[in-house]
Order: C-alpha cells, then sequence, then structure tokens
C-alpha cells in the first residue's frame, strides 16, 4: 500500500484544491492514467498515477484544499504482491540462477522506455493507439512490432479511459447560463481568483498613476502596416503587441519595476516575463510571454496570439502561466478608458493599456484630432515610489509618441 | 530425382550443358585428366574430349582472356578458377573487358561466358584456399554474380548462367561440395538469375544471406524456432545486381534483420543489403540492421582454433538471431 501526497505542482505553490476525482475506489489504474484534477492559482493539472495499481483509498474530497506533501489517496501497487511470481519467472530462465535472482529486485517492471522503432511509431499512429497501453517485451521493455501486432489483435480495455475523460470535459464545459434569483456556486478557478484578488488587495498598498499618451502614430503606422504583417505573419498587429514590446524594452531600465516583494528583501528578476490577462467565459487566465524583451515584435505578437487561443480553449498549461515578473493588462479590450489594476501577486506592478479614443488635443495653441490612449499603472508602494513609477510610465509615453510612423520597417 | 551433393550437382550441370550445346566447352587448370582439384569436372573430358574440356597452362588472365575471346565469337565457354582468390591476375579481363564489350561495342559484340570458382573457407585452407573475394565484382555493371547455395540451386543457376548471353560469375563454397546433398531434378533446367528465394518462412526476424551461409542459417532458425521465434531466412542466390524488391520484402515483413556472410564486414555484399533496407524501409524497421560477418583481418587462418574464430557457423548465427530476436 502506497500513500500518494498532493504533488508540487509548480514554484511557489503550497496547496492544493482537488476539483474532481477521475477515479473510485477499487478502480485499477496505469501508470500516467490520470488520477484527479487539482487546482492550485488559477490552474487545473491533471494529477497522473505514479504506478500500476488499484485504488483503495481516496482521502481528501472535492473542493477541499490540501497542502503540499499531504496524502490525498492510497494505492495497491501491482507489483508489491509479485514477489512470488518474479521467483518463478527466474525459475524458468536456467541460466545462471544466482544472477537472476540477484537481478530481480532491481528488475522492477519496466513497461516501455519509450524508444520506438519506425515501424511502431507507424502502426501507433495508423491505429491511433496509446503507447502507454501496450506492454512492451522487448530489450529493456522495448515495445516490438510484435507487441504492438498482438495487441491489436487483442486491445485491452480501453473504454474505462474514455468514460473517465467525458465527465471530465463536462465539469470543464459546466457554463451553465447565469439566471438572476439563482445561487452559483463558487468553486475551483472562480474560488482561486477570488482568494487571489483579495489577498493582493488587502495586502499590498496599492498606489495609482495614469498618463495620457497620444498614440496618433502608433495608429497610423499600424494601419500602414497591419495588412501586410497578417500576410506574412499570420496573426494580426495590434496595438497591444506594440505596448507590450515597448513596455519590455523600457523595461531593462527599471529593473525594481520587475521584482517581488518578499517582506525582508527584494527579488530582483533577470528575466522580464510579461503577464497578459485574458478573460474566457467565467474565468481569467494570466498566461506569460517569456523573456518577452528578447523578442520581437512578430514574436510577441505570435506569442499573445498563442497564448489567448490556448486560454479560450482551455489549454494552457502550469508553465504557460508561470513565472511572470510583471503585468500588461489590455482593458482597452473591453472598451474600458480607465481602471485600476489589482496587482498580480508576487508582481509588484500592473499596467493597465486603455481604448485608444480619437479627441481633440492642443498642439500649441492649435487645436488638434488625435487619437489618445491612457496608461494606468497601479504599483505596490512597499517596493516602488511615484517618482521611479512616472518616469516609467513617462518613458513609455515618449516612445509611444515618437514612433515614426513614415518608417518603412514595422517597428 | 537423385540425391546429389553440391559437387555433383555442379558436374551434373557440366555435363548437361556440354551434352545440349556443342558450342559449350569447359577451360581451367586440371580440370580435364584430372578432373579438377575438388572433381567438379571429372569424367568429363574422358566423355567430351580434350576439344571441349581444356586442361590450360597456370594463367589465369589468359583462361579468361581466352574464354572472352571464344565468348565473341560465338562459344559459351566455362572457364574454371582453381581456388576463388587466384581470379585476380584475370580481374583486368574480367572487369575491363567482359563486362564492358556489349557497353562498348554498343551491342555489337558481347561475352556469352561462365567463370566458375571455389571460395569460403572451413577447409583448413589458409590464405590462398579460403577466401570470399565476391565483393570485389559486384560494382561492376555488366556482370552478374551467382552463388548458389545448395545442389538444386547450384545445377538450375549453371545452367541459367551459360545460357546468359553475358558473362557471369559463378561462386561455389568449396566446403558445401560434399557437405550438401539433396534431391536435385534430372536433365535441363534453369534457376532464375537475379532472383532471391525464401528458404524459410518466419515471422519474427528475417535473415538474409547466400552461399553455405544460408544452410547455416536454416540450421540456426530450427535452433531458434524452439525458443519460439520464426525466422524468415532468404537466400539472396544473385549477389549482383541484387534483387531489391525481394531484400524489401523481406526487411518489411517483420522489421528486424540480420544479414549474414562469411566475407569480411566492411565493405561486403552486406553493406549494400543494408542500404538497401535503410533507404526503403525506415517505417517498417523494428531494429537496427544487424550484421554478422568475418571479421576485418586479412584472411582467414590456419590454426584450426583461429579458422573456426573467423568460420561462420550455425552458433554463431543463432547467437546473433537470438539477440535480434529479443531486440
Amino acid at each position: 500500500m502506497t500513500e500518494i501526497t498532493m504533488p508540487k505542482l509548480g514554484e511557489s505553490v503550497t496547496e492544493g484544491t482537488i476539483e474532481n476525482w477521475l477515479v473510485e475506489v477499487g478502480d485499477h489504474v496505469s501508470e500516467y492514467d490520470p488520477i484527479c484534477e487539482v487546482n492550485t492559482a488559477k490552474v487545473t493539472a491533471e494529477v497522473p498515477s505514479i504506478y500500476d495499481g488499484v485504488i483503495t483509498e481516496i482521502l481528501v474530497d472535492v473542493g477541499e484544499t490540501v497542502p503540499v506533501g499531504q496524502a490525498i489517496y492510497k494505492i495497491k501497487r501491482d507489483d508489491d504482491n509479485q514477489g512470488n511470481d518474479s521467483v518463478e519467472d527466474n525459475t524458468e530462465v536456467d541460466e545462471t540462477p544466482s544472477k537472476e535472482t540477484k537481478q530481480s529486485p532491481v528488475k522492477e517492471k519496466v513497461k516501455t522506455n519509450k524508444r520506438l522503432s519506425p515501424v511502431v511509431m507507424r502502426l501507433i499512429s495508423e491505429h491511433n493507439l496509446n503507447v502507454d497501453d501496450i506492454e512492451g517485451s522487448g530489450f529493456e521493455g522495448r515495445i516490438t512490432k510484435k507487441d504492438v501486432e498482438k495487441y491489436l489483435e487483442n486491445p485491452r480495455p480501453q473504454e474505462n479511459l474514455e468514460e473517465k475523460s467525458s465527465p471530465r470535459e463536462t465539469s470543464i464545459v459546466q457554463e451553465e447560463t447565469i439566471k438572476s434569483g439563482q445561487d452559483i456556486k463558487v468553486n475551483g478557478v472562480r474560488k482561486e481568483i477570488a482568494r487571489r484578488m483579495v489577498q493582493a488587495k488587502t495586502e499590498i498598498p496599492h498606489a495609482w498613476l495614469m498618463v495620457e499618451v497620444d498614440a496618433t502614430n502608433l495608429v497610423n503606422k499600424r494601419n500602414k502596416h497591419k495588412e501586410k504583417f497578417k500576410e506574412q505573419e499570420g496573426v494580426s498587429l495590434s496595438y497591444f503587441s506594440y505596448i507590450v514590446k515597448i513596455v519590455s524594452e523600457v523595461m531593462k531600465d527599471y529593473p525594481l519595476l520587475n521584482s517581488s516583494w518578499n517582506e525582508d528583501t527584494i527579488t530582483v528578476h533577470d528575466d522580464i516575463n510579461l503577464s497578459i490577462a485574458v478573460a474566457n467565459e467565467d474565468k481569467l487566465f494570466v498566461p506569460v510571454i517569456k523573456n518577452a524583451d528578447e523578442r520581437s515584435l512578430s514574436g510577441i505578437a505570435k506569442s499573445i496570439d498563442g497564448l489567448v487561443k490556448k486560454a479560450r480553449s482551455n489549454k494552457l498549461t502550469s508553465d504557460d502561466m508561470s513565472g511572470g515578473t510583471f503585468t500588461v493588462n489590455n482593458t482597452g479590450a473591453f472598451g474600458s478608458v480607465q481602471s485600476m489594476g489589482i496587482i498580480n501577486q508576487p508582481q509588484v506592478a500592473i499596467l493597465q493599456v486603455e481604448s485608444i479614443i480619437k479627441k481633440p488635443v492642443f498642439i500649441g495653441d492649435m487645436l488638434a484630432a488625435r487619437h489618445m490612449v491612457n496608461l494606468c499603472l497601479s504599483i505596490d508602494h512597499r517596493v516602488l515610489d511615484g517618482l521611479m513609477a512616472g518616469n516609467f510610465l513617462n518613458e513609455i509615453k515618449n516612445r509611444i509618441e515618437s514612433i515614426d510612423p513614415d518608417s518603412s520597417s514595422v517597428y | 530425382m537423385a540425391k546429389l551433393s553440391y559437387l555433383d550437382a555442379i558436374n551434373n550441370a557440366l555435363y548437361t550443358a556440354l551434352e545440349a550445346d556443342d558450342d559449350v566447352f569447359l577451360l581451367g587448370e586440371d580440370i580435364g585428366k584430372k578432373g579438377g582439384v575438388f572433381k567438379v569436372t571429372d569424367g568429363l573430358q574422358e566423355k567430351f574430349g580434350e576439344m571441349r574440356v581444356l586442361d590450360t597452362p597456370l594463367a589465369e588472365s589468359n583462361i579468361v582472356g581466352t574464354a572472352i575471346g571464344a565468348a565473341m565469337m560465338g562459344k559459351r565457354p566455362v572457364a574454371e578458377i582453381q581456388f576463388a582468390e587466384y581470379i585476380l591476375p584475370a580481374v583486368n579481363q574480367i572487369l575491363n573487358e567482359a563486362a564492358k564489350i556489349r557497353y562498348r561495342s554498343d551491342n555489337d559484340w558481347s561475352a556469352p561466358m561462365v567463370i566458375r570458382a571455389p571460395f569460403g573457407g572451413g577447409i583448413h585452407g589458409a590464405l590462398y584456399h579460403s577466401q570470399s573475394i565476391e565483393s570485389i565484382f559486384v560494382s561492376t555493371p555488366g556482370l552478374k554474380v551467382v552463388v548458389p547455395s545448395s545442389p538444386k540451386d547450384a545445377k538450375g543457376l549453371l545452367l541459367a548462367a551459360i545460357k546468359d548471353n553475358d558473362p557471369v560469375l559463378f561462386f561455389e563454397h568449396k566446403k558445401a561440395y560434399r557437405l550438401l546433398k539433396e534431391e536435385v531434378p534430372e536433365g535441363d533446367y534453369t534457376v532464375e538469375i537475379g532472383k532471391a528465394d525464401v528458404k524459410r518462412e518466419g515471422d519474427d526476424i528475417t535473415v538474409i544471406t547466400y552461399g553455405l551461409c544460408v544452410n547455416y542459417a536454416t540450421q540456426a532458425a530450427e535452433q531458434l524456432s524452439k525458443d519460439g521465434y520464426e525466422a524468415e531466412v532468404l537466400d539472396l542466390r544473385t549477389i549482383y545486381p541484387l534483387d531489391k524488391e525481394a531484400i524489401i520484402k523481406a526487411a518489411s515483413k517483420t522489421g528486424k534483420v540480420l544479414l549474414v556472410t562469411e566475407d569480411n564486414l566492411e565493405g561486403s555484399v552486406m553493406s549494400e543489403v543494408s542500404a538497401i533496407i535503410a533507404e526503403n524501409c525506415l517505417f517498417d524497421l523494428d531494429s537496427p540492421i544487424m550484421r554478422l560477418a568475418g571479421p576485418d583481418v586479412p584472411s582467414m587462418p590456419y590454426a584450426p582454433t583461429m579458422e573456426d574464430y573467423f568460420m561462420m557457423n550455425p552458433e554463431k548465427i543463432y547467437d546473433k538471431m537470438r539477440e535480434l530476436s529479443e531486440y
């Protein structure tokens, strides 16, 4: 009997909430079969089984939050009572029995070592098989062509896998229409968002700044290039991509905005990993553009496009969402002209990019129609002061305003 | 049908050819009165006379050159080189003249001739009497190189070689001469040159080989069968040009291929077979292509223990087959 504990699903994750059990007591599971869904810091992850065996006890109820390392279920491993079998196996091999028995304890049942030969690869893809279902009989558990052929003749029941996957999907897609006069149960991602928002809002002394930026050059520039860009790069050229690109560059000169607060110390991060907020139905995800400062404009546009698509189809992994050091939030996307963002802990600032609006502006004594955009910055006042934040914002403003709309380069 | 040895089957083929076609004649060292050092041509001079079974001087280049000239003039000579490694003085005649005459003369001339030569080891022959020299000839378009693995094939292939309108090198394994016996059809029949033959069916591994090793591999396959693995044994029969279709089919069948030759490992016929498989069968392969061959040393040694170390045998093939089966 082996106790399985709550896994650590990412850095700085200390606890997880069981969202769904995908197995019941008595179920036989194979290594890598999904056991449960666990929710941590805005990520829902499937926890796979580490062993072949039978689930004997489930220790944590759905909805319960347990710290990393606490036991969540028990499994009776298939190889626990295999002592006898393997001894029998050994007696059949009459060559040098002493050597064989020495090897037997080490000889854990390796199912496959994932070294698939070309023909095995081909057969598996042709018949749409799952490698983990096939028992390997070759050298060091390699799956041979014969193993695949045998499996095709006599496949192991696979239905339970599919049965299990269907309720899981429905639980994700449970987007009942919201009616008035009805209580909505708060669970999963919503609960996690709520917890983090309360924590950030109560812990962090937020301060806010806003600058108004003349984005006319940016608008002209983008209009000039957007069609060609879409054609060449396959993704749309958005204002947001431009601003993310500028932020990532300016950030290099303001390392303190790219830091974390740890009570006694402030960690200044080497990498500039920009979180972007993506709303999907009732959920909010904050995937990360890793090393944004090293990416070109098209690289950023593509990575935003990829992350948004993944978020909308529930395909973000915990890796996609971890490691952010600063957040840029595209609030303009839903028409906002001014907002006060809540900082995404443990980051120390969040920049809200508002809608670009055409309005009359004085240039000298002349009244002109200009495209204006507000940039709103929330800062953690424990780490940052108004002066630095203001300089940071003004640098971004200058960069946006000094874009040359006539240059032939897209950026 | 009589049960004949490999040697008797070849003698029988020569007899049949001499009897059937007056243009056929034999020439070589000691093949007439003595009947050959291995007695392959025993009794043929007695039967067909000195004009059709010629004893020649010890001059291989001369033997082959004479054969080429006669062949170009319409005869069908069958030259014997006493031991395969003695063929080297005649290589210029073979590669530059016999193989290229049809090409060089734009089909005006041809050399329909056969050169027979005993090759291979395992008979305590040491350096000059044990070598496998076939790889010298397997990259010359215009030549055909045939190595029969059984008495029945030997007769059919030799008769086909004599009837062929271009030069054919016919290598006979000298250890097979008296070792292999089987029912051999009487009279005139041919086995098509350029066609490989499945000598044993199996679905676990494929062994591709030629010559005496076919017999060894089949023995090893029977042994392996007791372990629960069935080996397909493909006999190349013609090693130049190779029967690519048969090679691809046999390799793809099991995806696990063992190539066996008594020749030195590097640059042997099997190197080419391996390339054919690698080029054509990638998505059917289930293991690396394995080769079993003689070590890369100059020649088969004389000391029996060292000869055993060099020479192929069923045990070595079985061990390697087992390794491949379990891969």
